[in-house]
């Protein structure tokens, strides 16, 4: 059975159903796209996994254990750490702050966890006494991204992480998170710019109007004729 | 330069030391007003009466100690009630968050709801203090009366004018630093304090790192409670207990809170001396002032008021006015608008 | 339908506990228990309008009462010629030079940019022009006072009919709000509730202390009524002869009569303005409005400028209650000053309206009449059920007399649990808004 495995998810908000049978699952250490066109329920699908919407179908289910009645709260305990797209760190404080938030359920010694995150990101070393709100777009990224690592999460999940950054910062993301997972963190993310994420996943989901369309590896995917047609622009 | 001594000596006899002390009060009630909305995000309308609830209960303690014969000497005997009437007001916030405002936490009701909710509150608490204690002015000081007295300082430096610093003022500029410096400890340096920032900052993340809401709502109902009594005892100590002044607080308190930035600490310190020095800059009047600054032939006609003390509510508000006219954001950025 | 009889069930209910009063009391105290709740349910009007059709939440309720107070005296009280003469032309010019302050002060805002110049410019304009204003009030507001203090020491009104203050009155609440307004719509919903509560506190405290134009706490008594007055009534024939007519004693017929004739008066009132109220809620510009406190960020997106219809809705919303506070002084024949409480006029207001039901015109108007009520029973309440309870014990005991005279506050305890209850547990109140097409 896959590390996270989240199946036949059907749900929404209030009476209207937005996933309809979604099935996701990431393996150890993989990497998993989550793409698709505007609206396709994407994001959704992200929270659904995390528990911060109510599916009435489908199981969700983290190395084995069921979790699918669990909070958010317990499923940060649990293993799993989400980085929101947008309003992602808490701006008046310190990035060091903001690292030390993200351990908040940790009673151990985190000065190991902060010193990796910051190797991951030396820019943050620099800046740890800044006021987070202060930095620069990439740089916020970088902080949340922290901020949840901090956790010691084998699941880390990315809402649109390169949203709103430069090409330049988008490339270095990627490479961040290449370097995340090769450390043996699972990553389940949703990307907006298909064909870089496509090119650095394990795994791809195409999701139209919360469905599974298409599910492959990334590079069958890139592949593919008819996805490349009608999700990745020719 | 006697004369400009004197007129020196007067005016922080008339308007620097009680502008520190009533600033500090302000501060001390803004502070509880700006954390409860930067936690809970909603101007809470029950502060003034929290703050006659907290005092009401040192008040009771003070006359119980006093009848027992226990006093701390020179210093005023409400200092031992102090921790009494903190204890008792967190439990009113408690309780009164417990049976009021939990329930539309759940609902995530809109803030108007709480401060609709605040109101009521306001009314309970108000009735209770009036049912308690009464209606009337009260008063609980004992001790000193003075650290400098006006006659001993014209002795001592031998100017025309004095100055008299009141115990009670001395007391409560002291009692604001201690306090301030704690409070900020607090939200700097201890993991409770720092999950309220978080909490206060971005709620959702909060959630998402596992930070308890419902402690930092505690804790935050503890420690506004806490600033509200201390605040209002030192109001209490300073001037007089009325249960109605201490609603009409409100005003300079929330004066205090926007101007500085609302949900921003160290803002609502500063808009508390703002406020502060400028009702009484505004309402002192400046006659003997200019008397000692202008030849002696001089005659000044009229007291050179800025503006009759009844209106200094209207102080407080026109400087709200212009800071939301200016900055809505407060001279320290706020978590507002 | 259900809703209908529903809501009637609840005014017959009202109607007989005034009847009630009147049967077990007496029909004087039910007449001016009846007249209050009138004067009420039109404030709580004034504050639906406000609340229940935008969500703006107005914590001066008291003081645009206030002005409407204000306006009743200045309109009806003959004016005191002497007072006039001693200090009516510095009154006069430094009114005048108030104005051209005001003026200039607002031609050098917009003229000069932005910067330190303008600062400087402003406050300079602002100094010279309070000094000068200053220094022809002071003398001229002096000499008002000092003439004959104990019985005018003011400029007195206009010698109008009373009745033409009620419109006037609300034409000063409407400025005021239009000024608090103009600052503070558009920014959080707090900020007007501050602003608010602090105009209301200041237009009191000039009630209070500017006594050339109200007497401050003197009062101004005596004013002018738009009814008969009791001793004229009793004195004239067809009075008595109507009395012989009907059986009734004509000392206590005449007071009832005359509370019966402000009742018709403030009835017409009422009916008026709720007519209007409800016309303007089911019109578009009603529905535009509903639209826009339901959801502002949509509005605006659709190009409704949401500024500006709240302003508009809060001076007219302020306006009803300046008409209700020029009724209340009307009725009570005396403009005091101190009896402006804002527990009494402001959050008194709020309850009724949640009470009776946000955004519903006859829940505001229901919500009025039961609050006051209640208001006016809950004292004697409160007496009588302290005296049960302290019944056992000793009468000359300290605790006794401290429950039997705190019985007064319980009244503010009750109000605000009926307020948070309300609130909890029937947020719709008594009558619900009609969603949807009404």
């Amino acid at each position: 059975m896959s590390y996270l495995s989240a199946k036949g998810m059907t749900g929404g908000y209030g009476s209207v159903d937005i996933l309809h049978d979604c099935t996701i699952s990431v393996e150890k250490g993989e990497i998993a796209v989550i793409v698709g066109p505007n609206g396709a329920g994407k994001s959704t699908a992200m929270k659904a996994v995390f528990g911060m919407l109510a599916i009435h179908t489908g199981k969700v289910t983290l190395d084995g254990e069921d979790i699918t009645a669990l909070t958010p709260q317990a499923r940060v305990a649990k293993g799993m750490a989400f980085v929101p797209q947008t309003n992602n760190i808490f701006p008046s404080m310190s990035v060091e702050q903001n690292l030390e938030m993200g351990a908040f359920l940790r009673r151990d010694d985190i000065n190991g966890t902060m010193e990796q995150v910051y190797e991951l990101f030396p820019i943050l070393r620099q800046k740890r006494l800044q006021n987070a709100g202060e930095l620069s777009g990439g740089q916020r990224q970088q902080v949340a991204v922290g901020r949840a690592l901090m956790t010691k999460p084998k699941l880390l999940m990315l809402d649109e992480p390169t949203a709103g950054v430069s090409p330049i910062v988008m490339d270095e993301l990627f490479d961040l998170i290449i370097d995340i997972a090769r450390t043996g963190l699972s990553i389940l993310m949703v990307e907006q710019n298909a064909r870089q994420a496509l090119n650095i996943a394990d795994k791809g989901y195409v999701l139209v109007q919360g469905e599974n369309r298409f599910t492959d590896t990334g590079q069958a995917l890139m592949n593919d004729p008819e996805v490349r047609r009608s999700f990745l622009g020719g | 330069m006697e004369n400009w001594l004197n007129a020196f000596a007067l005016l922080s006899n008339f308007v620097i030391v009680p502008a520190l002390a009533y600033g500090s009060q302000l501060a001390l009630g803004a502070l509880g007003v700006t954390l409860v909305f930067g936690i809970l995000r909603f101007s809470n309308f029950a502060h003034g009466d929290t703050m006659a609830f907290g005092t009401m209960v040192v008040i009771l303690f003070t006359w119980w100690f006093q009848s027992m014969g226990i006093n701390l000497g020179p210093l005023p005997t409400a200092l031992l009630a102090l921790p009494f009437g903190i204890l008792f007001c967190a439990l009113f916030a408690l309780l009164s968050d417990r049976l009021v405002y939990r329930f539309y936490r759940a609902k995530r009701a809109d803030p108007v709801i709480y401060l609709i909710a605040s109101v009521g509150v306001m009314f309970v608490t108000n009735g209770i203090v009036r049912f308690i204690i009464g209606p009337d002015d009260q008063n609980f000081a004992d001790g000193e009366r003075f650290i400098i007295r006006a006659r001993d300082f014209k002795e001592m430096t031998g100017l025309a004018e004095g100055v008299s610093i009141k115990l009670s003022q001395g007391i409560t500029f002291f009692t604001m630093i201690i306090v301030v410096i704690a409070l900020f400890w607090f939200l700097n340096k201890t993991r409770s304090g720092k999950s309220m920032r978080a909490y206060s900052d971005n709620e959702d993340l909060a959630l998402l790192s596992g930070i308890n809401p419902d402690r930092v709502v505690a804790i935050t109902w503890i420690i506004a409670a806490a600033l509200a009594t201390i605040a209002g005892t030192l109001y209490g100590l300073d001037k007089s207990f009325k249960p109605f002044t201490y609603f009409q607080l409100l005003l300079p308190i929330f004066a205090a809170a926007i101007v500085g930035g609302l949900g921003n600490p160290l803002g609502a310190i500063a808009g508390g001396f703002v406020i502060a020095f400028s009702e009484i800059t505004v309402t002192y009047a400046y006659k003997r002032f200019i008397g000692h600054l202008v030849p002696e032939d001089w005659e000044i006609n009229g007291l050179i008021q800025l503006l009759s003390t009844d209106y200094k509510f209207a102080v407080s508000f026109i400087i709200l006015l212009l800071v939301l006219l200016i900055r809505p954001h407060g001279i320290f950025k706020g978590t507002g608008v | 339908m259900r809703g209908a009889l529903r809501n009637l069930t609840y005014f017959l209910i009202m109607a007989a506990l005034i009847v009630l009063v009147g049967q077990m009391q007496s029909w004087n105290l039910a007449l001016s228990i009846l007249n209050l709740c009138i004067i009420s349910a039109i404030m709580a009007l004034g504050v639906n309008i406000q609340w229940g059709y935008a969500g703006l939440f107005n914590v001066g309720v008291m003081g645009f009462a206030a002005l409407g107070g204000v306006a009743a005296m200045l309109i009806s009280m003959p004016p005191v010629v002497e007072a006039w003469s001693a200090g009516g032309t510095g009154v006069a010019l430094g009114s005048l030079t108030l104005i051209v302050t005001i003026a200039a002060a607002v031609f050098t805002f917009r003229s000069l940019a932005q910067g330190k110049l303008r600062m400087l410019a402003l406050i300079i304009v602002i100094a010279v022009g309070y000094s000068v204003t200053r220094s022809i009030f002071d003398p001229a507001t002096d000499a008002i006072e000092r003439v004959n203090p104990a019985a005018t020491g003011y400029l007195g009104g206009l010698g109008l009919p009373v009745l033409l203050s009620w419109p006037i009155g609300g034409l000063f609440a409407g400025g005021a709000a239009w000024i608090v307004g103009k600052i503070t719509l558009g920014l959080r919903t707090d900020y007007l509730a501050i602003a608010t509560l602090g105009i209301s506190e200041i237009i009191v405290a000039g009630l209070k202390n500017e006594d050339w134009l109200t007497r401050g706490v003197k009062n101004v008594v005596a004013i002018p009524r738009p009814v008969p007055y009791e001793i004229n009534l009793q004195r004239s024939e067809w009075f008595i002869n109507w009395c012989a007519k009907l059986g009734v004693e004509p000392v206590t017929f005449s007071s009832i009569f005359v509370k019966l004739c402000y009742a018709s008066l403030f009835t017409v009132v009422l009916l008026i303005v709720l007519y209007l109220s409800e016309k303007a809620l089911r019109s578009p510009w009603g529905r535009m409005m509903r639209a826009i406190r339901d959801n502002e960020v949509s509005a605006s997106a659709m190009g409704k400028n949401v500024k500006a219809r709240h302003l508009q809705v809060f001076i007219l919303g302020s306006m009803v209650i300046g008409v209700a506070g020029a009724m209340l002084t009307t009725l009570d024949g005396q403009l005091t000053p101190a009896s402006y409480q804002p527990l009494r006029f402001t959050f008194l207001i709020w309850v009724m309206v949640i009470v009776g039901g946000s955004g519903n015109n006859w829940g505001a108007v229901l919500g009025g009449f039961v609050i006051w009520y209640f208001w006016i029973q809950a004292e004697p309440l409160g007496i009588w059920l302290m005296e049960q309870i302290t019944t056992n014990m000793d009468a000359g005991s300290a605790l006794r007399a401290h429950l039997i005279d705190s019985a007064q506050h319980m009244r503010l305890m009750t109000m605000g649990l009926i307020l948070l209850l309300a609130l909890r547990f029937s947020p719709r109140g008594l009558i619900p808004e009609r969603t949807g097409h009404g």
